[in-house]
């Protein structure tokens, strides 16, 4: 009987929070735009009963979806969310494997500190992380001045408001994500491993490559889901730091939403986004059970 | 005792400094006497005076403070509950679905967690205020208390509470005497993260927060969206010293009480 209350309790709550939320998306993607309140038909009408039921079945379809293949905004800004998703994974990895590659590496006691040090940009403001490069990327701002007082460029380096931007703010702010997973997957690496590598004749670089690289593989394939599910439908960054050029599906959605007010193609988009990362969504929550029986 | 090799210490040196350089020049600018934000015209504190008279700045401070403490209460209460479930229930049915429904919020995006919410409230006729952040802000930030709770249940020993129900503790007291204050630091931690979560979030607050309930991101969103402003540089850097005095105090204590623990572990065994 406890057991039941301990169970249904946090149960309910996601059903009821989680779960019927995006059945009424899925629900509202194949009805229609209306200039009433709510702006969509049909409305599910159960004072009628049974044909109320029914009307509101017949009334939905797939016009939406329709909608979105036909107009080339939507096909691209998917493209483009996928395209910066993948190049800023890649670049989170290369600029994450070193820092997490060094951390591991470092002396005893040195790590906690380092440790403290990826944690606390985590712990601070989303937001606030992705504005402080807006003074730095402008025109006018902190870079361009540098590299023209240095004379390594005579014309301003035009960075905000383009994908470079994107890329910039991306890598930054889920840096920690990847740096994380990969440095206790290297953290645990048996050093004599790499020793008797190295006894048998490898380089040190042979070494890394044939011993330590794929012994992190766990680390750096959560990392990379970390950092790719979100980038893909990332709002906050894109909307700060991109151009009008930038098209990506989160920054749609947004203003599918709060701009045009179009309740039915902003639910059909996001029914769409979520198709799209179930696959990674599955594969990840794969990856973590396993590494949960492998520490049981 | 290890050296760390020029190429780990480079590497070592420029990570940190891509982390931490955009930050110290937000830091730097705050206390920047202009009002241009690139250009240094001498130091003065003008901009926290500002910012503590900007009454709409403090009010959305206020109703931010108040979703975060509410919502990462209850999220600690349901997240602890549902790690206890996810480790300790067994099999039951509909647990796939259940484990399923505590990893998806993790990675959702949030565009489609704050749309979908908000389509919930509209049919039910729920009028968007703090009510309905704090239930936005409590469902996903349940999930992340849960993963980091249910990291600490799956290591610990469970004949320590078997001991407790043996020597005649009902299930719920051998929770509270036993279970709780071992799990104790996940919980502090789970629900330090559920707060921070909420203290942060822009976009599912944009799409669950009404007219009167305006929380600072939303507010810091709307001032930065076309450019940079000396009063938001001012108001990050109090962000950031409250973060950096919370996470630093918070290792050093976790450090204490470890040291403490090792130490009475030895003078048990002496």
């Amino acid at each position: 009987m406890k057991r039941l209350a301990l169970i249904s309790v946090p149960y309910l709550w996601l059903l009821a929070l989680f779960l019927v939320p995006f059945l009424i998306v899925l629900k509202i993607s194949l009805s229609d735009t209306a200039l009433s309140i709510p702006p969509y038909t049909p409305t599910l009408d159960l004072s009628e009963g049974w044909a109320g039921v029914k009307e509101w079945w017949a009334g939905l379809d797939m016009e939406n979806f329709w909608w979105l293949t036909s107009d080339d905004l939507y096909w691209k800004a998917y493209l483009s969310s996928l395209k910066i998703a993948i190049i800023s994974t890649i670049l989170t990895l290369l600029v994450g494997y070193p820092i997490a590659y060094g951390m591991s590496r470092a002396p005893d006691e040195w790590r906690p500190t380092l440790m403290m040090l990826i944690i606390l940009p985590f712990w601070t403001s989303f937001l606030i992380r992705v504005y402080s490069w807006k003074a730095i990327l402008s025109n006018e701002g902190l870079l361009n001045q540098l590299l023209m007082n240095l004379g390594i460029i005579q014309e301003p380096l035009i960075i905000l408001n383009t994908n470079v931007a994107v890329y910039i703010g991306i890598v930054y702010t889920y840096l920690p994500f990847m740096v994380l997973p990969i440095y206790s997957a290297l953290e645990r690496l048996d050093e004599s491993l790499l020793e008797a590598a190295e006894d048998l004749g490898c380089s040190r670089f042979t070494a890394f490559w044939l011993v330590t690289f794929p012994l992190s593989k766990q680390g750096i394939i959560a990392g990379s889901f970390l950092v790719f599910i979100p980038a893909m439908g990332e709002f906050v960054i894109p909307a700060l730091l991109g151009g009008s050029k930038t098209l990506m599906i989160g920054k749609v959605l947004w203003e599918e939403f709060f701009s045009n007010r179009d309740w039915p193609v902003a639910s059909a988009v996001a029914v769409i986004l979520l198709l799209l990362l179930i696959i990674p969504i599955v594969l990840f929550q794969r990856n973590e059970e396993k590494q949960r029986e492998a520490e049981k | 005792m290890r050296r760390l090799s020029w190429f780990n210490a480079i590497s070592l040196t420029l990570g940190f400094a891509f982390l931490y350089i955009p930050m110290l020049i937000l830091i730097t600018y705050s206390f920047n006497a202009g009002k241009l934000v690139t250009v240094w015209s001498g130091f003065s504190t003008k901009w926290y005076g500002e910012l503590f008279r900007n009454e709409a700045f403090l009010d959305a401070a206020w109703v931010t403070l108040k979703v975060a403490v509410m919502s990462s209460t209850i999220a600690t209460v349901l997240g602890t509950m549902a790690a206890y479930v996810m480790v300790r229930a067994g099999r039951f049915p509909g647990r796939t679905l259940f484990s399923g429904m505590i990893y998806a919020p993790l990675v959702m995006p949030e565009v489609i967690t704050g749309l979908s919410l908000l389509l919930l409230f509209i049919s039910i006729g729920l009028d968007r205020g703090v009510l309905t952040i704090v239930l936005a802000h409590t469902t996903f930030s349940m999930c992340f208390v849960s993963v980091v709770v249910s990291s600490r249940l799956v290591t610990f020993d469970q004949s320590l509470e078997e001991a407790a129900l043996d020597l005649g503790c009902t299930g719920f007291e051998a929770f509270r005497l036993v279970t709780l204050p071992i799990i104790m630091p996940a919980v502090v931690s789970g629900w330090l993260l559920a707060f921070t979560l909420s203290l942060d979030d822009l976009v599912i607050a944009s799409f669950t927060s009404g007219p009167s309930s305006t929380t600072l991101p939303i507010k810091i969103f709307s001032a930065v969206r076309l450019g940079v402003s000396p009063e938001i540089n001012a108001l990050s850097t109090i962000m950031i010293g409250l973060v950096t005095i919370g996470v630093i105090g918070a290792s050093l204590t976790s450090k204490r009480s470890i040291a403490k623990r090792q130490k009475d572990e030895q003078g048990a065994i002496q």
